[in-house]
């Protein structure tokens, strides 16, 4: 099967050669609905179209994005738009190619949904490893603000925006919307205590707007061709279209641009070609280390946030990993809270002390001194830490203990019982990662 | 009222203001949810997730909008999925709790093993132990046992100094943040932050030198476990040794109450302050203190520490007794035509009261005050401050508070903490006026700026703050006599006094002046003693208390009564032992004028004895007949003479009411000061303009432009001989500058 969408939405880029490239993508109607929305529109219309679209937020959680907007109150100002590109979840790198060869779609987008709030600020968070392609957008911007796209009093209009780029340090919780704000303004990264909500007290405790890279990059369209446009493609709860990194043991591993509702999981293994290795698929992360995991019986499962709902899963920010029958479930396990361990921010208890707790837990199992009283044990801390986090990461820590557990419970007990742990491969992994650690100690003694 | 909410916590219902956080709406039940990161005095964060309750509201039907009720007619409440932190959520009206469900009990074990997981249970060999909120919430929530069998505990620095004065042990630390959100959100001094994340994370400063704030110390009673502590008190003594006197404390005009940790010890012999303390009390220091308070106690044990009587012989000063030296003052006195009484304002009321009556009973005696400049506005502030029932937490939206020539951080930091919180957090308009930047400037709504000695020109153009200040609910002044002599001290109090009159707010609660006096008795001393001007001269010069201020009449004879060998002491004809304040009871009477007591902590230092005995003593070798047994009838004797006083008793000041919200003894797991305030809240005496009428004054000598100029600006940390005799502070004293 090959990619359905003859004709882009997003990933215009495969379809139109350098649109990176300002004129390019001003001759493929670009900066249109921009022009359209700051000449003839009000803020409130704008907002209402994208309502009527049913754009829901691409980067994980599902918000409705007219909705979003609507929240933010008229009467405080200054607000703020800002645009997550930290993309850090793990199999992800939608955004990345978006900010990379479609950069001037994701500016239209934002200054869209800055023209609707009446925000005149935006910045662009990119997570820092994107220093690469983020010179590819910082140009775009540059180009945007010499044709008067960006900037001051634009199309004759007293409406005037900026829109800053700014670089992370490489967090993964900076994706959280809260602990973004925090790390733009400077500070440690950590997710804010809500309410209050951004819409209300965000960037410098004003009115902020958040949304994804990639739904920003569907505000263009909508505006200028009509909610009716968008909902072409999609359901009646997911409408639209949807970037599906897919990677693992693919043949083919890359962004796929789907319309939600229409395909299955089986559809989109087969886009990307099957398997790599020629053994079965065992199971899928839909959405990263941050999902419950999805054995190969659910596949037949349609690509929407309500279809995966039903095989208790979750669509989220899309970073398919698909992994194929020689993946040890256990080893997966630990890969994914060695994840977690790594990227706690250390807020809160559960998180900073029962992801290391698990994670001493696996590399117990891998060393070959676990008994099942382990995997009891690893139930227990699963459970002492479910529920009682202060945001999303400490909670998406546990997925990869629940659902390995509930779906390849099998895994762990012919791991004990077929004494997995203690291989050579299993050794030097903890090795590498003792290293990493050792190194991380050095480093951090020598700043 | 109208802002009550109903809840009901464990199916007791309660009605609390609106706003009321779960675990402040369940301590007032008596239920005590346990905390790790919330702190009352600190913005919650739900950072520990210790405080989880099982929280429920009345259901709704969508439809109707109408409450849903069971068929016995009780309303039906839908229970949230998860627990809930009790400690960031605001109660509701019909908001259901359950604090102890099993799911919320295991909650708790599940967050406490979790925590000690990382936690090196040094228990006993902590400073914490025995007063840890910690080690007491484990004991009440904890497991008994760990599950965590792993050898690799945290092993980290044990000893980092964030600063001079405070040590952090990174093992112990748990991560609560409290110390950080004290030093952003109520000190405002932005020195620590956490670095690295996860179980990485620890407490490091962002200043140079570390931990730069006059209000580290307060972290170390903050902090729910043993990760922070003082220079001053680690390795010192464990809790459960230490003996506490309640006491005030006399540096500044703020008259913060403190414990007085006291311990016997072997090496010495003797018995020693190991620790000062804030206590609690809401009115005037909540529960904090400045560093200077709680680390400039060791002159109480000083080397140089006055405990004999001693007279000058053939050039030198010799121990004598109490009787010889006595002797030679009187001889002395009788001979000279005049004698003065130089007295220090950080001496007791009780002391001066009977210096000044010694001194008076000669025949020949005048009082005057060290340092002379207070004296010259304290009349003033005496009518015009701030109002009896004044309280500075009701400070906020619609109050104006002016500062005048004062730094109030360097002068008076508590009173620094309680305005900037009054205009930060509730809304009250700062004017600052003043010839240099303070760090109340950074809150300040209207900034007046003057040049040096140019405080005339302020003057001149403050009447256009009238309306303001008119319109103002209360307007509180809080002014300092910064680079001014004493007529131009006193004609500024006159003005700044006048514009309360003006504006209508002169006598009233909340509003009136707040002076920056140097030290923490100056408003009593002044009262009690009823001083005149300094002479120029005369034949017996008698100091009390006055340290090394130089600011002394010229003298033929010169007796000096201090607690420290001084600089003057050493010049001296007669050197008489007096007590420190810890070693005797009296009161003081704070910049605001609240008269309160403190109480005795150590034993007298061999020969050393109270100002007031010292004083009668000298006037009874002169055929003086009067004698007092103590402090307290002492006390008796200002409550008839003195006015202002006369509603007054010691039983009056030791009187206590409860402190909320609770943070002593009987409820260590808060943390924050650790003694319940038993010494009592002390009583604010009425201002004359709050009883009679206020009469304009009628501004005496121009503010010249430039006297005064000479005198140098006051900082917490100036170098005096008190804080001299503090080695842990000994990095910190500055000199004094002239600017």
């Amino acid at each position: 099967m090959t990619t359905p969408m003859d004709k882009h939405v997003l990933l215009r880029d495969e379809d139109v050669q350098d649109i990176r490239e300002l004129a390019v993508y001003q001759a493929n109607e670009g900066y249109a609905g921009w022009k359209k929305a700051v000449t003839s529109m009000k803020g409130e219309e704008v907002i209402g179209v994208v309502k009527d679209s049913g754009l829901r937020g691409r980067g994980g959680a599902g918000f409705p994005a007219g909705l979003k907007w609507s929240f933010i109150p008229k009467d405080i100002n200054p607000k703020y738009v800002t645009v997550n590109c930290d993309e850090s979840e793990p199999g992800t790198f939608k955004d990345h190619q978006l900010i990379r060869n479609n950069p001037h779609q994701v500016i239209e987008g934002t200054a869209l949904c800055c023209y609707a709030i009446g925000a005149h600020v935006a910045y662009i968070y990119c997570r820092g490893e994107f220093k690469e392609p983020v010179q590819n957008l910082q140009k775009a911007i540059d180009d945007a603000y010499a044709a008067g796209l960006l900037g001051k009093n634009l199309f004759g209009t007293d409406y005037s925006l900026d829109v800053y780029v700014h670089l992370g340090a490489g967090a993964y919780i900076c994706g959280e919307e809260s602990a973004l704000i925090e790390s733009l303004e400077g500070k440690i990264g950590q997710p804010r205590l809500k309410p209050p909500f951004p819409a209300v007290s965000g960037l410098y405790n004003k009115p902020t707007v958040i949304n994804n890279v990639e739904t920003l990059a569907n505000v263009p369209g909508i505006v200028l061709n009509g909610s009716a446009w968008y909902r072409q493609w999609g359901t009646e709860k997911s409408p639209g279209v949807k970037i599906f990194s897919v990677s693992g043991h693919v043949k083919k591993p890359d962004n796929y641009e789907l319309p939600l509702g229409k395909y299955s999981i089986q559809d989109l293994l087969e886009m990307a070609g099957g398997s790599s290795t020629g053994l079965p698929i065992k199971a899928v992360l839909p959405a990263g280390s941050s999902s419950p995991i999805i054995p190969a019986v659910n596949f037949h499962a349609k690509l929407d946030y309500e279809s995966m709902g039903t095989i208790g899963s979750v669509l989220g920010s899309c970073s398919w990993i698909f992994m194929d029958e020689s993946v040890d479930m256990v080893w997966a396990a630990r890969k994914m809270i060695r994840f977690f361990k790594h990227e706690s921010c250390g807020k809160c208890t559960p998180c900073r002390e029962g992801t290391h707790w698990a994670l001493k837990l696996y590399d117990k199992m891998l060393s070959g001194e676990a008994t099942m009283a382990d995997v009891d044990m690893i139930t227990t801390v699963n459970k002492q830490i479910s529920g009682k986090c202060f945001c999303p990461l400490g909670e998406f820590s546990t997925s990869s203990m629940t659902f390995t557990l509930k779906h390849f419970r099998k895994d762990y007990e012919d791991f004990i019982a077929q004494g997995k742990g203690g291989s050579a491969a299993y050794r030097r992994e903890l090795e590498r990662d003792h290293h990493m650690h050792e190194l991380h100690g050095q480093a951090k003694a020598h700043s | 009222m109208a802002d009550l909410v109903n809840v009901t916590i464990d199916g007791v219902a309660v009605a609390v203001p609106k706003g009321t956080l779960v675990v402040d709406a369940a301590k007032k039940l008596g239920n005590d949810i346990p905390v790790f990161c919330y702190h009352p005095k600190l913005k919650p964060v739900g950072m520990c997730r210790m405080c989880l309750v099982d929280v429920g509201t009345p259901k709704v039907d969508p439809a109707t909008k109408q409450v849903v009720k069971d068929d016995a007619g009780n309303v039906v409440i839908a229970w949230m999925p998860k627990l809930t932190t009790g400690c960031t959520t605001p109660v509701s009206e019909g908001m259901a709790v359950r604090t102890a469900t099993q799911q919320v009990k295991d909650a708790r074990e599940d967050v406490l093993e979790f925590l000690l997981t990382s936690h090196p249970l040094d228990c006993p060999v902590c400073d914490k132990g025995g007063e840890c909120p910690l080690q007491n919430l484990t004991l009440a929530h904890g497991p008994g046992q760990s599950r965590f069998d792993y050898e690799a505990k945290q092993h980290n620095d044990k000893h980092v100094p964030l600063g001079d004065l405070i040590f952090l042990d990174r093992e112990r630390c748990i991560q609560c943040a409290r110390c950080i959100r004290f030093q952003d959100d109520i000190a405002d001094d932005h020195v620590l932050q956490f670095f690295e994340r996860g179980r990485h994370m620890e407490i490091m400063t962002l200043s140079e030198p570390g931990f730069d704030s006059y209000f580290s110390g307060n972290t170390t009673d903050i902090c729910p476990v043993g990760a922070l502590t003082s220079a001053d008190f680690r390795f010192k003594a464990r809790p459960w040794e230490l003996d506490a006197a309640q006491s005030v404390c006399n540096h500044c005009p703020v008259g913060c109450n403190t414990t007085l940790n006291t311990r016997l010890e072997t090496k010495t012999g003797g018995r020693e302050i190991k620790r000062v303390m804030p206590r609690q009390n809401e009115q005037v220091n909540e529960i904090w203190l400045c560093d200077k308070g709680r680390f400039v106690h060791h002159y109480t044990r000083a080397d140089d520490k006055l405990t004999q009587p001693m007279v000058r012989r053939d050039g030198k000063l010799v121990e004598a007794t109490w009787d010889q030296a006595f002797g030679v003052i009187a001889e002395r006195v009788r001979a000279a035509e005049s004698v003065a009484g130089v007295i220090g304002d950080r001496i007791a009321n009780e002391d001066a009261f009977a210096v000044a009556r010694a001194v008076r009973s000669t025949g020949k005696g005048s009082v005057s005050m060290s340092p002379a400049i207070s004296a010259a506005y304290a009349d003033i502030v005496r009518a015009c401050g701030v109002g009896a029932a004044t309280d500075l937490k009701q400070i906020g939206k619609g109050d104006v508070i002016l500062v005048v020539n004062a730094d109030v951080e360097e002068q008076a930091p508590v009173w620094f903490l309680r305005l900037r919180q009054a205009a930060v957090d509730r809304g009250a308009k700062l004017v600052v006026a003043h010839h240099r930047s303070t760090k109340m400037h950074r809150y300040a709504a209207q900034i007046m700026r003057y040049e040096i000695g140019g405080i005339d020109a302020w003057v001149a153009d403050s009447a256009k703050l009238l309306p303001d200040l008119t319109a103002a609910r209360n307007v509180l002044i809080a002014f300092g006599d910064e680079k001014l002599d004493a007529p131009a001290a006193r004609s500024l109090a006159q003005h700044l006094a006048n514009l309360l009159i003006d504006s209508g707010h002169a006598g009233k609660a909340n509003s009136g002046l707040l002076a920056m006096y140097p030290h923490g008795n100056t408003q009593g001393v002044f009262d009690v003693t009823a001083p005149m001007p300094a002479v120029a001269e005369a034949g017996v010069v008698w100091a009390v208390g006055v340290g090394d201020r130089a600011d002394l009449p010229q003298a033929s004879f010169l007796v000096v009564q201090d607690v420290v060998m001084t600089e003057l002491a050493s010049q001296a004809d007669v050197v008489l032992p007096a007590s420190s304040f810890a070693e005797r009871d009296g009161s003081y009477t704070s910049g605001d004028r609240r008269v309160q007591r403190f109480y005795r902590a150590l034993p007298a230092a061999g020969q050393a004895r109270p100002d007031w005995w010292i004083a009668q003593e000298v006037a009874r070798k002169l055929g003086a007949e009067w004698r007092y047994e103590g402090a307290g009838q002492i006390f008796a004797d200002i409550v008839t003479q003195i006015p202002g006083y006369a509603s007054l008793s010691y039983e009056a000041l030791a009187k206590g009411e409860e402190q909320w919200p609770p943070m002593g003894r009987g409820d260590l797991y808060y943390g924050g000061t650790v003694y319940d305030n038993e010494g009592g809240l002390g009583v604010r005496y009425v201002a004359e303009a709050e009883v009679g009428t206020v009469v304009r004054y009628e501004v005496g000598a121009p503010i010249a432009a430039l006297s005064g100029l000479e005198r140098p600006e006051r900082m917490l940390y100036q170098d005096g001989e008190l804080i001299r005799r503090s080695h842990v502070m000994a990095s910190h004293v500055v000199k004094p500058a002239v600017a």
